[in-house]
């Protein structure tokens, strides 16, 4: 008899996505799908829109980073306008990218990922999230709730909102950075080292409790995407896409932005909104890479600032030259947090990040932009094509976490065969099956998940196909 | 305090639909104000808890994003059904805002613009276990009835602060003079 498992909705991640998993005749896994169930048609709706309304327009993709999505549009509108941005443009673009990262990785780490790692996998349903973390670990719960701030408050102060900011503009940003702001932020910084040095501390002794996780989360050799500067040290505004392979040989550089779809081909899936990206030399499927935290420190050499690369040095020490399991990606994620931290200190202490000229302007120069960036989950690609007034003609974007798709894929699958045994399904195993999604720390573009059916429905189905019986539980409290 | 002392906990749910988690990033923005309300709160439904049901009694339903596919709008029914009071919380809720800017757009040349022009590899539109879409993306209460509307993109957490203090303590609820759209 064979068993369909269903996981309606997979909880404490961004956007919606089901889980189905298959079980054979002997109750073990024949398959496991992650399926993303939204779609909005960016790529369609935005076609005869001025290309400068993009930023605004992309920024609601994702609430969680629209400074990302922000700043991939600017990039591309900038090529738009053929223009160069005034340097201290440059470096406001920066610090504002790096405060994202730092409240975005908190929100991953603690908001999302906390209660599975502290509380437990198998904790109560009904308590393993930030709240019941605030009751049991209010010293945590407040941690998170800081460093998120520290974020976000820098966001704000620079961009005078923290979600959907319309400071960042074709050309560069629209106003200088005062020193009163630049003094609030630069205050918050030792409070969110401290945290973060915490936090990083709390997870190097957390991987010990979890090893049976980190056999099975996507523990695959893949390949690694991730931007780096001309030595090869970890970037998020500048930099070149590279691909690096597991034994650490550099697959392949993309030299110019224009580029990348000569490396990276999308497949349209059947039981998916959410194409699966590939890397194109090796072709789809073979041509599987990641992105993220832990892509991206397999894909540098180093991060390039002393804290982070000691910190980096130890978990190589442990885990390996190029760390494979995706339960690692929360001990990487955190490395970046420490990395983000030292580079707003470098632009704070800079004195030319007050500096008023700060916006180039031109009209359209140019018929095509690409706008690359690393958002906190991955690669993020705007491509736009403008006609001669500069409306929108055509227009492509590869979101970070789509090029995740096949990884984590192969995640719920390897971890539901790990953990399913003749057919025994319990509650803390399909929380893991959904805790390896949470590893990839997902930007599904807010899917919607599925309506209010069981928490598990199981179709007992006879050797022909014809369901015997269906079970169904409840998550009622 | 013991738990017969404890006062009765308003039993809230959030959801997302169609939209792009910025309203829910913004109740997070309330930051340490959060932990004060939380004792006051059993968050019962929603994005950052683990219920894979809607609970049968819920007392606030805090729900952002338009009504755009099959899935939302049997969520919203059963929101609906099942909850005391219901708040469009954010501008897609509430007006369906960017979501709606598809709307000129037929669903198929839209699924196909996005899964056969731009793919290579495998060219398919996907239909086996992900919702259909809707031919709009509509406000909330173009399919049910709304109690609250907090406008916004997103709300500032202060206005969303207000309303859920109001909320908590039983009053009617008023929105603040700050509230806007956009």
């Amino acid at each position: 008899m064979t068993q369909k498992i269903v996981i309606p909705h997979v909880s404490r991640i961004e956007g919606h996505a089901q889980i189905t998993i298959d079980l054979d005749d002997a109750g073990r896994v024949a398959d496991a799908r992650l399926h993303v169930t939204q779609l909005r048609g960016f790529e369609k709706f935005t076609e005869g829109r001025p290309y400068y309304e993009m930023p605004a327009i992309t920024a609601r993709i994702c609430g969680i980073c629209p400074v990302s999505h922000l700043l991939a549009s600017v990039k591309a509108c900038d090529m738009i306008m053929a223009v160069q941005i005034p340097e201290t443009a440059h470096k406001l673009r920066e610090l504002i990218h790096y405060a994202q990262f730092v409240q975005s990785h908190a929100l991953s780490f603690f908001h999302l990922s906390a209660p599975d790692l502290v509380l437990g996998m198998d904790f109560d349903p009904a308590q393993r999230n930030l709240f019941g973390l605030a009751e049991k670990h209010p010293e945590l719960a407040k941690d998170g709730i800081a460093l998120r701030r520290f974020g976000q408050h820098a966001i704000e102060l620079m961009a005078g909102q923290r979600i959907h900011p319309a400071w960042t503009v074709p050309g560069g940003v629209n106003k200088p950075l005062s020193a009163e702001s630049r003094d609030a932020i630069r205050t918050g910084l030792p409070e969110a080292f401290a945290i973060a040095r915490r936090a990083l501390g709390n997870c190097k002794v957390l991987c010990e409790n979890f090893p049976e996780e980190i056999k099975s989360f996507s523990n695959l050799p893949t390949l690694y995407a991730g931007l780096s500067n001309e030595r090869e040290e970890l970037r998020i505004y500048d930099g070149k896409i590279r691909f690096r392979r597991p034994d650490g040989s550099l697959a392949a550089t993309v030299e110019n932005a224009k580029d990348y779809a000569n490396y990276m081909g999308e497949a349209a899936l059947s039981d998916s909104y959410l194409k699966a990206p590939f890397f194109k030399p090796l072709g789809y499927p073979e041509g599987i890479y990641r992105v993220g935290p832990l892509a991206r420190l397999n894909a540098a050499k180093c991060c390039g600032t002393p804290e982070a690369d000691s910190e980096l040095l130890e978990y190589r020490q442990f885990f390996g030259a190029m760390p494979q399991s995706a339960f690692l990606y929360h001990y990487a994620r955190l490395i970046e947090i420490i990395w983000s931290l030292e580079n707003m200190q470098r632009l704070l202490d800079d004195p030319q990040i007050l500096n008023t000229s700060v916006r180039a302007h031109a009209g359209v120069n140019c018929d095509e932009g690409v706008g690359i960036i690393e958002a906190p989950r991955g690669i993020l690609i705007h491509h736009y094509k403008v006609d001669e007034n500069g409306a929108i003609t055509w227009a492509n974007l590869i979101v970070a976490t789509g090029h995740n798709n096949l990884a984590m894929n192969y995640g719920v699958k390897q971890v539901a065969s790990h953990f399913i045994r003749n057919g025994k399904v319990s509650e803390g195993v399909l929380n893991r099956v959904c805790a390896v999604i949470r590893a990839y720390d997902p930007c599904l573009s807010c899917s919607t998940h599925a309506d209010g059916r069981p928490a598990v429905r199981i179709d007992v189905r006879n050797a022909d196909g014809s369901i015997l019986e269906t079970l169904s539980t409840s998550n009622d409290k | 305090m013991p738990a017969t002392l404890q006062l009765h906990k308003v039993k809230l749910a959030t959801a997302w639909l169609d939209g792009c988690s910025g309203c829910h990033m913004s109740v997070l923005d309330l930051d340490e104000v959060l932990l004060t309300l939380a004792p006051r709160i059993q968050m019962v439904y929603g994005p950052l808890v683990d219920a894979q049901e809607y609970p049968d009694a819920v007392d606030v339903a805090l729900v952002e994003g338009a009504v755009s596919n099959q899935d939302d709008l049997s969520l919203i029914y059963k929101i609906r059904a099942h909850s005391t009071l219901v708040v469009a919380l954010g501008d897609c809720a509430v007006t369906s805002n960017v979501p709606s800017l598809r709307n000129s757009i037929p669903v198929s040349r839209l699924l196909e613009r996005v899964y056969l022009h731009n793919t290579e590899g495998s060219r398919q539109i996907p239909t086996d276990s992900v919702p259909k879409l809707a031919r709009n993306a509509v406000p909330l209460h173009e399919v049910i009835k709304v109690d609250v509307y907090i406008p916004g993109c997103p709300p500032p957490p202060a206005v969303i602060a207000s309303v859920l203090t109001q909320v908590l303590d039983g009053s009617r609820v008023e929105l603040p003079i700050i509230a806007k759209f956009g």
